[in-house]
């Protein structure tokens, strides 16, 4: 039994433990999860010398605060906070060396939403089915952070990367998603399609891991009911029966019978995943890159 | 057929019943075992197959077109029994539906070999399909705020049963102690598309 280990001193508000999911299931209903913002959870494991699959933790709005019982080495990124180790400020988006039984303190973010902690040896939960990602939709993978847990840590590479620090992300003013329309779009009335790739919504306070909810214009739709269920992809803008968008994030379920009226580029995901309640979206309608499989 | 394209790189494959759908997935299923289709996912539902992440989905989908795809599903290899207990709530109001008796509900769905359709809700939670037309029962009109593990349950054409607490509107009308999710177990899944299912009717507190 080895010391590596992280003590949970403050859990925040939503803490989870994240790496890069588990697709391939979905045939199973099983969502794939995963790190809402990769590329910030890839670099945090860059910053600390894990390779990319390793897990992280990702906070939300208010951060957490961990107590290593060896000495480790983190990084903080994604949504920009302020960063203490035993009260002393650190840096935020580099390596920086937590001494066994110092407080690591990731504060509130500054702006955004989640921010993610690379941890050197990655967080080391027993994965399920390939992934130590927590799935908050299905209850998969270990639960959410809670405050005296204990999480595992492994061994570390040795070698971080020789990265002075990462760019702090602008605070984002609105933020725009670029959709291609479908594979449902014919479910909407032109005025709602209009609406939709013209107007402007706001992201909702009950946006989560599962999706980004948005207030704005209701979109009328020309016929009622429900599809018949059938698969959706992550970035599926699905539209229930109150007519305001949703986009699936991580945890989306695999399969819905209300229709998607368009698909947001991957893209453009991470910003979704930073976007605070009240911030103004956008969606711009694009061509497919491909060209699209045309008529028939 | 009509394949959709969905976002930039997956293809939502229609077709017009729920027998096609299945024979397409097996089909789609086969083709990647041989090597001849590259995706991420293939997920089935009741009239669609999603081909998700996929390179090229235009020329997938004009392929597809042209493809002579069976229509028939294929004969499955193995059956899965589950022992069932026929003593849910819903049973008497399930047997009304049928214009039958409560303790036929038992005989009539025991006496079908029934077939995953589809996953989705939760993780393991198949869509059987194989009750006869005419058996077909709405949704409880308020949905239950928790529906136990092991409950097997009717909705529309399809049986399910509960890989774990939940709330859920369906027909509740037995249980049974098998294990339909177990991360732990390889597979996890019990029932995948395209497993046959039996139900038998087992006594029992």
């Amino acid at each position: 039994m080895t010391d590596r280990a992280l003590a949970v001193v403050r859990a925040g508000a939503l803490t989870t433990v994240q790496d890069q999911g588990r697709p391939g299931h979905a045939h199973l209903g099983v969502p794939r999860s995963g790190a809402l913002d990769g590329p910030a959870a890839a670099l945090v494991n860059r910053l600390v010398g894990n390779p990319p699959e390793a897990a992280v933790l990702e906070t939300t709005l208010n951060g957490c605060a961990l107590r290593p019982r060896s000495a480790v080495t983190v990084a903080v990124g994604g949504a920009p906070c302020p960063v203490t180790v035993d009260g002393r400020p650190v840096a935020w988006g580099a390596p920086v060396r937590v001494p066994a039984g110092a407080l690591l303190d990731v504060g509130a973010a500054v702006h955004g939403v989640r921010s993610y902690v690379g941890v050197g040896g990655g967080i080391t939960v027993e994965p399920v089915l390939g992934s130590r990602s927590t799935d908050l939709l299905s209850g998969l993978g270990p639960p959410p952070l809670t405050d005296d847990s204990v999480l595992p840590v492994g061994r570390a590479a040795g070698r971080y990367a020789r990265v002075d620090g990462a760019p702090q992300p602008r605070p984002p003013t609105e933020l725009v998603l670029r959709v291609s329309l479908g594979p449902r779009d014919d479910w909407f009335t032109p005025r709602a399609v209009r609406a939709f790739t013209t107007g402007t919504y706001r992201v909702s306070a009950a946006s989560n891991r599962i999706g980004l909810r948005t207030e704005g214009p209701a979109l009328e739709r020309v016929r009622p009911g429900e599809l018949p269920s059938e698969g959706m992809v992550l970035g599926a803008v699905q539209v229930p029966p109150d007519g305001r968008p949703v986009v699936f994030l991580a945890d989306h379920p695999t399969t819905g019978g209300y229709p998607v009226i368009g698909v947001v580029r991957a893209a453009d995901l991470p910003a979704a995943a930073q976007a605070l309640p009240g911030i103004p979206v956008r969606f711009v309608a694009v061509r497919r890159r491909s060209g699209g499989p045309g008529p028939g | 057929m009509r394949a959709l394209p969905v976002g930039e790189d997956s293809l939502l494959v229609e077709v017009s019943s729920g027998e096609e759908a299945q024979a397409l997935h097996a089909e789609l299923v086969r083709r990647r075992a041989q090597g001849l289709l590259v995706v991420r996912e293939i997920v089935p539902a009741a009239r669609t197959v999603l081909l998700d992440g996929v390179a090229a989905p235009d020329r997938l989908a004009r392929e597809l077109a042209r493809a002579e795809l069976p229509a028939a599903v294929p004969p499955a290899t193995e059956v899965v029994d589950i022992p069932v207990r026929y003593d849910g709530p819903d049973l008497a109001d399930v047997a009304a539906h049928w214009g039958v008796g409560a303790s036929e509900v038992a005989r009539i769905h025991t006496a079908v070999e029934f077939r995953v359709a589809f996953c989705g809700f939760a993780p393991g939670f198949g869509y059987l399909t194989g009750l006869p037309p005419g058996r077909e029962v709405p949704r409880r009109a308020t949905p239950r705020t928790a529906v136990p593990a092991g409950a097997v349950a009717l909705a529309g054409p399809y049986t399910g049963v509960y890989p774990r607490s939940s709330p859920g509107g369906w027909q509740l009308i037995g249980r049974t102690d098998t294990r339909l999710w177990d991360p732990a177990r390889v597979p996890a899944a019990l029932l995948s598309p395209g497993t046959r299912v039996r139900f038998v009717a087992v006594e029992g507190a």
